[in-house]
């Protein structure tokens, strides 16, 4: 495997870009799903407490993810936009509503660290690590982030589904390679 | 004639200082205490089985009364404690975020909780009946429970204190908290123990 498929070109994302995007999509679309779910189950439920440490597990997991993938997008090249006749204003609206989507995925994970460390305890990932609490806490910081959680996360998914109908209005309307792109790698011209 | 006046004037000034002795003690004597919150001298606790298999203890942080006790006529005892429910701690907060939610307190819309006394009957010179209304997520019953003197008397910073110790037991459901938290949890205990700093 070359170089030039796992970094991004002028024109194309790479494979590691790609996976980023594609796991991590998969991953935060199924702890939504999961953290919807598990705050419904009751105490006799024989999950009541492995959803709750999956999401947990998964959710730091995704942190370590979305760091590693920041890194890959400021050292790497970024891609043209895919549809160079787009006007300024989709242009930009494009850029900020990606930026946004890396906000809400970082405010998102902190809120949530911070529901869970609140009382000083440890994050325990897979029984393989634990991520300590912050020295500092502040009053009612469960309820407080609790909320804030909430809230980022039907907005990172709203965004998400508004970012996925952009893709798909550039597919089939537009009828340019915007969502090709980010499925494969398309080789150097 | 005269004797007679005398003696009706004396008989009414007994009578009237008889009957301000009766009543002195209880206006000039009686005193209010405030719960020894600052100084932390005061705990508000619960106990609950756990599956029915072990107590889980937490306790609520944040609450504040006042009480009026005078050992020369204790029944006249009167209480009252006003409780914070967000300050609810179990001390792990993932369970103090869902206590507070909607399964339990519902802290947002029922942020006091509340016990006034109606009557206080002492029965030797440490235990006492009370009995009062007490008001948990918005609903008022009246309880009955048993309260110990624990004592009383100066403190080595000039004031003068007096403690009391009580416990008490009801049904979640009772107070509209029906979350099923299985067949040996129905039940929740508290319990009040107060030191009150004369004012």
């Amino acid at each position: 495997m070359s170089n030039s498929i796992l970094k991004n070109t002028e024109n194309s994302y790479g494979l590691i870009a790609i996976m980023f995007h594609w796991l991590m999509a998969i991953s935060i679309f199924s702890l939504f799903g999961l953290g919807l779910y598990m705050v419904e189950l009751t105490y006799y439920d024989a999950w009541y407490k492995g959803s709750l440490d999956l999401h947990k597990n998964i959710g730091i997991t995704l942190f370590v993810a979305l760091m590693l993938r920041i890194v890959w997008r400021v050292v790497n090249v970024t891609p043209k936009n895919a549809d160079e006749s787009a006007s300024e204003i989709e242009k930009k609206a494009a850029h900020y509503a990606h930026l946004a989507l890396y906000g809400l995925m970082v405010f998102l994970m902190i809120s949530g660290y911070l529901i869970s460390t609140a009382d000083g305890r440890a994050i325990d990932v897979f029984g393989l690590l634990s991520i300590p609490a912050l020295p500092l806490d502040f009053a009612n910081q469960e309820d407080i982030a609790g909320i804030i959680h909430e809230v980022l996360a039907w907005t990172l998914i709203l965004l998400s589904a508004g970012h996925a109908l952009a893709a798909l209005k550039h597919h089939f309307i537009n009828k340019n390679d915007t969502l090709v792109r980010m499925v494969k790698v398309i080789p150097r011209k | 004639m005269k004797k007679t006046l005398i003696t009706t004037t004396l008989a009414t000034t007994l009578l009237a200082s008889s009957l301000f002795a009766a009543i002195a003690p209880n206006t000039a004597l009686a005193a209010d205490y405030k719960v020894d919150v600052k100084g932390a001298h005061a705990s508000v606790q619960f106990k609950i089985k756990h599956l029915g298999y072990s107590w889980l203890l937490g306790r609520f942080n944040t609450f504040d009364g006042n009480f009026s006790y005078d050992d020369k006529s204790p029944n006249n005892a009167k209480i009252n404690i006003e409780i914070d429910t967000k300050s609810i701690d179990s001390n792990h907060a993932e369970r103090d975020k869902h206590l507070k939610g909607k399964d339990f307190l519902n802290v947002s819309n029922f942020p006091k909780a509340t016990f006034v006394s109606n009557s206080i009957k002492f029965s030797d010179d440490e235990n006492a009946i009370v009995t009062g209304e007490f008001t948990l997520k918005g609903v008022t019953k009246t309880i009955s429970f048993p309260v110990v003197k624990i004592g009383e008397g100066e403190d080595p910073w000039g004031g003068y204190r007096a403690g009391f110790s009580g416990t008490t037991h009801f049904k979640l459901a009772d107070y509209g908290i029906t979350y099923n938290l299985g067949p040996a949890s129905t039940q929740v205990e508290m319990s009040l123990n107060i030191e009150g700093v004369r004012i």
